[in-house]
């Protein structure tokens, strides 16, 4: 008997470990950002199961805008890795400190 | 069955998940990640959410992740130098993990009783289609924010082309509107001079 | 009538204001001319009031000319108060200063600081009428600083010398202290009766007389006895009584005429008018008024003694007044209030003609004050020398002058009295009556008697001073004849006071004198035959045989009595009390404050400290901006964890 709560319990295990993936990530902007994906996938899973267990199809919808605006985000994210790629010739994120206070 | 379905493919995404964050090599972690995808695409299947599931392989692996995967390969990433300063905040970072999962699943786990309601509902039946169901929602209700979303796309679209364009220097290229602008004056010019030769 | 009172306060000030600010523009003829107006015209007013509350035609005049705020119920208030006390005080501050004005035309006469002598002393005359004129304890206080202020100016006038100014910051200083005393008083009036105005407070006094307050836990003191000594401490600084006296003696650093208006006939009195003025309450507080009398008989004999020492003309002179002060306090202590205003009067008109008689010889020595470098002046300067020898005769309480009926009046009264101190006031008194003779004939004969020691330089200049200087010492000496003669009666035994002053039947010790005899004849004859004039020319006496007959005495004495007479030269070491151990005391409590308290405690601590702490902190905080996306990310998950678990918790 699967209820409401085992899949709730997966979307959390998932955005539990993208965000342990970010913290634990020193030297790749790209596991950064898969990260984020990762996470939004996370979120998006609650909302799909909140949808059916309460019989609303707004949780659909908004999976479905999520959807685009996380591929618009990493199609620009994935622009300014290249953008910082080239000036700096290296993705590690360990150097990305000059906004230090 | 559907038990089966659930623990099998739930395992996977998890593991695959893992799987993005312990990989060495940038290719890998993307691999990973298309597996979770795909992975919980079927998942939202059994949810009965089947037109997100498709869309979620369709969009999602097909142009995002082969997205994620050109930029990979053209970085040409040193893949030695990713590893060091793991284990530095790892006790800590793990803790954190433990402890808000602790969290979560108690409050999911130990509190159903104020989510009775939430019930499984019945299944729906085999010609029931979850895309109109959305279609209907999305053309009608949500029409304002479909719009939306396609501008934020063109957004996203001129964002990343103003981003990363560069042209090659001393390329050599017609500038059509150019040439058809051009006037009588910036090409001729009528110069009177006395003949060399006396005839 | 009340712009006939505003004239009468008003007409110096702007004399003053003119005299000040205006003093180029007028010149000095200007400067004078229009003070002396101003003053001519208080006095003339003043007289009129007067005659007027004499005969009837004028009203007692209490009310309110303009109210300055309202705070909390308390009103605080310019306003006048004019019946026969103050009355009496205007009319003797009018003319006493008229006097002085006129005679500050002769002798500041070389003075580069003419007219701001004039605007001074104007000035001074406004502050004096504010104060007898005023109606509530706010305006009295005003007029109290604002003598205290004048004083300042004018005992320092010739700034530029150091002892000038060292006399005029010492006496600020100790007027100050009991200014402070003062204020409390007047704390404690407004705490019990939660008003300023003196008919209110004298209307509420008889209801406190149970009342008591417990300053210090444990000790309950009589509300009463607690304002009355309070307002006393003020009027021990204002009109020099022990130990507050110090600064009088070295106020002589001033120019003569001040020391005259001021420090002999107005702002000295001013201590003993309050007193009066206050004698509903005080003559509820039997404890103020033993305090009042054992304080006045001290001066009164100890102070005199010192005038026995002293070698400058007007340091003499100062310390009789300090001991005539002692005389009119003590007969405040034995609510015989009548005979300490009378005393007040005459002693005005006596003591500022010593004054400017003393001025006049100093003048025609050109300024030099040193008595033994005197000698034989009387053939030289001899308005001078019959004008000093009345106010003498009047000093001693020779009998017939006015200085007589008041002396007198006072000793008896002392004799009558019966409350704790009256024994010793009245031995006090009476060897004063002694010691006063023999200071005041020492300074004439060693003055205008004997051999000249002058040297032959000093002499050729002698001659008597112009009549500026000589007609105000006729002035004054005329009143100093006849007016105790012409008001004795009048003022202490015809309810002069009419209500003014309030004297308890208990306490009434001038009706118990009257009871014997009224007259001034009668007190003539009970005079001659009194201890008082015995003792007077027994004083007489013996100055003639000690600095006339055998000069070479004193001398001798001052060798064989060598502890005494050091006792006195020094003052009874109370100048030296207060530069070695009141004032060192006080720096070094200032100095504490400042290096601990200001520099270390408030600057160090709180102010850079506080600073410091948030450079500090911000240093601290800073540290987690570490430029790094993942420490951000951090903690965010550690604020999330928080979050879920404060939630978790809470339900």
């Amino acid at each position: 008997m699967i209820t409401v709560s085992h899949y709730l319990t997966l979307s959390s295990l998932l955005f539990i470990l993208s965000i342990a993936g970010i913290f634990l990530n020193r030297k790749n902007v790209i596991l950064l950002l898969m990260c984020i994906e990762l996470m939004l996938l996370a979120v998006n899973f609650n909302f799909i199961t909140l949808s059916r267990f309460l019989g609303d199809t707004a949780g659909q919808v908004f999976v479905f805008f999520i959807l685009t605006v996380a591929a618009a985000e990493s199609a620009i994210g994935l622009a300014i890795l290249v953008v910082l790629f080239r000036s700096r010739k290296n993705i590690e994120v360990e150097s990305l400190d000059s906004m230090k206070g | 069955m559907e038990a089966f379905i659930f623990y099998f493919f739930g395992s996977v995404l998890i593991l695959a998940g893992i799987g993005v964050i312990i990989a060495r090599n940038p290719v890998h972690s993307a691999m990973s990640l298309v597996l979770a995808f795909v992975t919980s695409s079927f998942l939202w299947m059994l949810l009965e959410a089947e037109f997100l599931a498709i869309v979620l392989v369709l969009v999602y692996v097909g142009a995002v992740m082969v997205l994620f995967l050109f930029v990979v390969m053209m970085l040409d990433v040193n893949v030695s130098q990713t590893r060091a300063g793991f284990t530095r905040y790892a006790p800590l970072g793990i803790g954190l993990v433990i402890l808000i999962v602790g969290m979560l699943g108690y409050v999911v786990w130990a509190r159903t009783q104020e989510m009775n309601f939430l019930q499984a509902p019945p299944r729906a039946a085999a010609d029931f289609s979850n895309t109109e169901v959305l279609g209907s929602q999305l053309y009608t209700v949500y029409m304002y924010p479909f719009e939306l979303a396609a501008v934020i796309l063109l957004v996203a679209i001129v964002a990343a082309i103003s981003l990363t364009m560069r042209r090659r220097p001393g390329l050599k290229v017609q500038n059509v509107a150019r040439q058809v602008a051009v006037r009588r004056e910036d090409r001729v010019r009528i110069v009177s001079m006395e003949a060399d030769k006396e005839s | 009538m009340e712009s006939l009172y505003l004239s009468i306060v008003l007409a110096p000030l702007l004399a003053a204001v003119i005299a000040g600010l205006a003093g180029r523009l007028v010149g000095r003829a200007g400067a004078h001319t229009v003070t002396i107006l101003g003053v001519a015209v208080a006095f003339g007013l003043s007289v009129y009031v007067l005659l007027g509350l004499l005969d009837g035609s004028i009203e007692v005049y209490n009310d309110t000319v303009y109210v300055w705020g309202i705070s909390d119920g308390v009103r605080m208030e310019v306003g006048f108060l004019v019946d026969r006390l103050s009355a009496l005080m205007m009319t003797v501050v009018t003319f006493v200063s008229l006097m002085v004005h006129i005679y500050t035309i002769g002798y500041m006469k070389d003075d580069p600081g003419y007219q701001r002598f004039f605007s001074y002393i104007s000035l001074f005359t406004f502050a004096m009428l504010m104060l007898v004129m005023s109606n509530n304890f706010l305006q009295l206080f005003f007029g109290w600083e604002a003598v205290g202020v004048v004083s300042y100016l004018l005992i320092g006038f010739w700034f530029k010398r150091p002892s000038a100014v060292h006399a005029n910051l010492k006496a600020f200083l100790v007027n100050r202290v009991g200014d402070f005393g003062f204020l409390l008083g007047i704390a404690a009036v407004l705490y019990f009766t939660d008003s300023l105005d003196y008919q209110e407070v004298f209307a509420a006094a008889p209801a406190l007389q149970g009342a008591t307050i417990e300053v210090f836990d444990g000790h309950a003191w009589s509300a009463l006895s607690l304002i009355c000594i309070l307002l006393f401490v003020g009027a021990m600084g204002k009109s020099a009584q022990v130990p507050l006296h110090v600064w009088l003696p070295d106020s002589m650093e001033g120019p003569t005429p001040i020391s005259a208006l001021i420090h002999a006939a107005t702002m000295v009195t001013a201590g003993i008018f309050m007193v009066a003025r206050m004698s509903p309450l005080f003559e509820l507080s039997l404890t103020a008024l033993s305090v009042v009398l054992v304080i006045g008989a001290t001066t009164a004999l100890f102070m005199g003694l010192l005038g026995l020492v002293q070698n400058d003309i007007k340091r003499v002179v100062a310390y009789s007044t300090l001991s005539q002060l002692g005389y009119m306090t003590v007969a405040l202590g034995v609510s015989a209030h009548a005979a300490g205003i009378f005393h007040l009067m005459t002693h005005a008109f006596f003591k500022a003609l010593l004054f400017l008689a003393a001025g006049s010889v100093i003048i025609a020595m050109h300024h030099e004050q040193d008595m033994r470098k005197m000698g034989g002046l009387r053939k030289y300067m001899p308005i001078t020398y019959w004008t000093a020898l009345i106010g003498s005769l009047a000093l001693i309480g020779f009998p017939g002058s006015s200085g007589f009926f008041s002396k007198d009046a006072i000793i008896e009264a002392v004799h009558f009295a019966s409350i704790p101190g009256a024994g010793y006031a009245y031995v006090c008194v009476l060897s004063g009556v002694f010691v006063t003779a023999l200071y005041t004939f020492r300074m004439m004969f060693l003055v205008f008697h004997g051999k000249e020691r002058m040297d032959a330089h000093a002499r050729e200049h002698l001659h008597e001073s112009p009549w500026v200087v000589t007609l105000p010492l006729i002035l004054l000496a005329i009143p100093s004849l006849v007016v105790g003669w012409l008001t004795e009666e009048a003022i202490l035994f015809e309810n002069y006071f009419d209500g003014a002053i309030q004297v308890l039947p208990s306490h009434d010790v001038l009706a118990e004198l009257g009871q014997h005899g009224t007259t001034p004849a009668y007190f003539l004859i009970h005079g001659l035959l009194a201890p008082p004039f015995l003792l007077a020319v027994a004083g007489v006496a013996l100055a003639w045989y000690l600095y006339l007959r055998r000069p070479e005495i004193p001398a001798r004495l001052a060798g064989r009595f060598a502890l005494p007479y050091r006792w006195l030269v020094n003052k009874y070491y109370f100048d030296d009390f207060n530069e070695k151990v009141l004032a060192p005391a006080t720096r070094a409590l200032g100095q504490r404050l400042w290096r601990t308290g200001d520099e270390t405690l408030i600057d160090g601590a709180m102010v850079n400290g506080s600073a410091r702490i948030v450079g500090w902190l911000s240093g601290a905080v800073s540290r987690v901006q570490t430029g790094y996306l993942y420490h951000y990310a951090f903690a965010m998950i550690i604020g999330l964890a928080a979050m879920l678990g404060w939630l978790l918790l809470e339900s």
